[in-house]
């Protein structure tokens, strides 16, 4: 949908994807089916249980998706990290393992990995899974091409696992659209689900080079812009699509075009959080 | 008797490549004044321009979140454990 408060007065028009329409209620959602529909492809699932490392979205969709599928499912996430997420994963019957809340995301990646090493385990590995980006090479990209008749000319999305802007990179890249990539400035940081590459356990499925642009957004930026969303917009979004509009309003401010940046999810996950006080 | 301050692996570099330090002070805001001493910058990586906790780090004194506990007024009883917790998680 276009913005048009916030996009007023800059040289491309700008778009918001929103992604908390998606059932799960993020981004997510895409690689967590995609993810499950090729492990029953590829390994016999019967009596063992989908696995994998996420702070919340991940685990949402994976849950839904297994619950749906008749999976059993267990996730390893950061505790004192967003409790909303891990409720919600639980509600669709996920078991959830908790891990220490000081190494973040990077530390739920070696507890899974850790446990993957039983058998009755499979790995979904999301940041190492290629059905991750495929998922949206096959629905995101097309998705984004066919909703904005064709006119899309920049797609700019935050950097977690890297699969949606790995993905989208794929399907649009060929037809002419610019991908910009963006990061947090720190390594502290307090924007949801996207990663500083330079600190964090590098996705074995992130590639720099599908990017055009790389950028940066502070934290308190993102945070902003999310309010500016709520607040001119309409748009109750996750501290992430604040960064990812903040970052989309430099790139549509420096070219002409039509700017789409994706909101990958819904501010209500964040309600526990002090981002909204 | 110090108080040992845990930090996750985001403020290392902060602190000289630890992640659990010994620090001295009545209150959070004193210990984090102790760790700036030694360790400049330290605070406002931790703190905002107003002086506050940042939105998104969550410090705990033992199990109690600062937050709902007086915010850096919140005291440090001597042997206590003190833990700074990015209130977010990179990844999904």
């Amino acid at each position: 949908m276009p913005l048009r408060r916030i996009g007023a007065g800059l040289r491309a028009e700008l778009w918001a994807k929103l992604e908390s329409f998606n059932p799960g209620g993020s981004v997510k959602d895409r690689a967590g089916l995609w993810m499950v529909l090729d492990a029953e492809q590829r390994v016999d699932l019967d009596g063992r249980i989908l696995l994998d490392a996420t702070s919340g979205n991940t685990g949402i969709a994976l849950a839904l998706a297994a619950a749906v599928r008749g999976h059993a499912v267990e996730l390893c996430m950061p505790d004192k990290i967003a409790a909303e997420r891990r409720r919600i994963a639980a509600a669709f019957g996920a078991t959830v393992t908790v891990t220490d809340p000081l190494a973040g995301s990077d530390g739920a990646i070696l507890r899974a990995r850790e446990l993957a090493r039983d058998p009755k385990y499979v790995y979904l590995d999301q940041y190492a899974n290629p059905a991750n980006p495929l998922a949206h090479a096959e629905t995101t990209g097309p998705e984004l091409w066919e909703q904005t008749g064709g006119r899309i000319s920049h797609f700019v999305a935050g950097v977690g696992t890297s699969g949606t802007v790995v993905g989208v990179s794929r399907a649009l890249r060929p037809r002419g659209v610019r991908i910009v990539a963006v990061q947090p400035d720190d390594a502290l940081h307090g924007i949801e689900g996207w990663k500083h590459m330079a600190t964090a356990i590098r996705p074995v499925i992130w590639d720099e080079t599908c990017a055009d642009e790389h950028r940066t957004v502070r934290t308190e930026d993102a945070v902003a812009m999310a309010k500016r969303l709520a607040r001119e917009e309409g748009i109750f979004s996750g501290p992430s699509g604040g960064g990812a509009v903040a970052a989309a309003v430099a790139v549509a401010r420096e070219h002409a075009g039509l700017v789409v940046a994706l909101l990958a999810d819904g501010g209500e996950r964040y309600l526990s959080t002090p981002l909204w006080e | 008797m110090p108080v040992t301050v845990r930090l996750p692996g985001t403020l290392r570099d902060a602190v000289g490549g630890e992640t659990k330090i010994q620090a001295a002070g009545k209150t959070l805001a004193d210990l984090f004044a102790d760790i700036d001493r030694r360790h400049p910058g330290f605070r406002a990586r931790v703190l905002d321009d107003r002086g506050a906790i940042r939105s998104y780090v969550n410090v705990y004194v033992g199990d109690v979140d600062a937050r709902s506990s007086g915010g850096l007024d919140t005291a440090v009883p001597d042997g206590s454990e003190v833990m700074v917790i990015p209130a977010m998680a990179g990844g999904r």
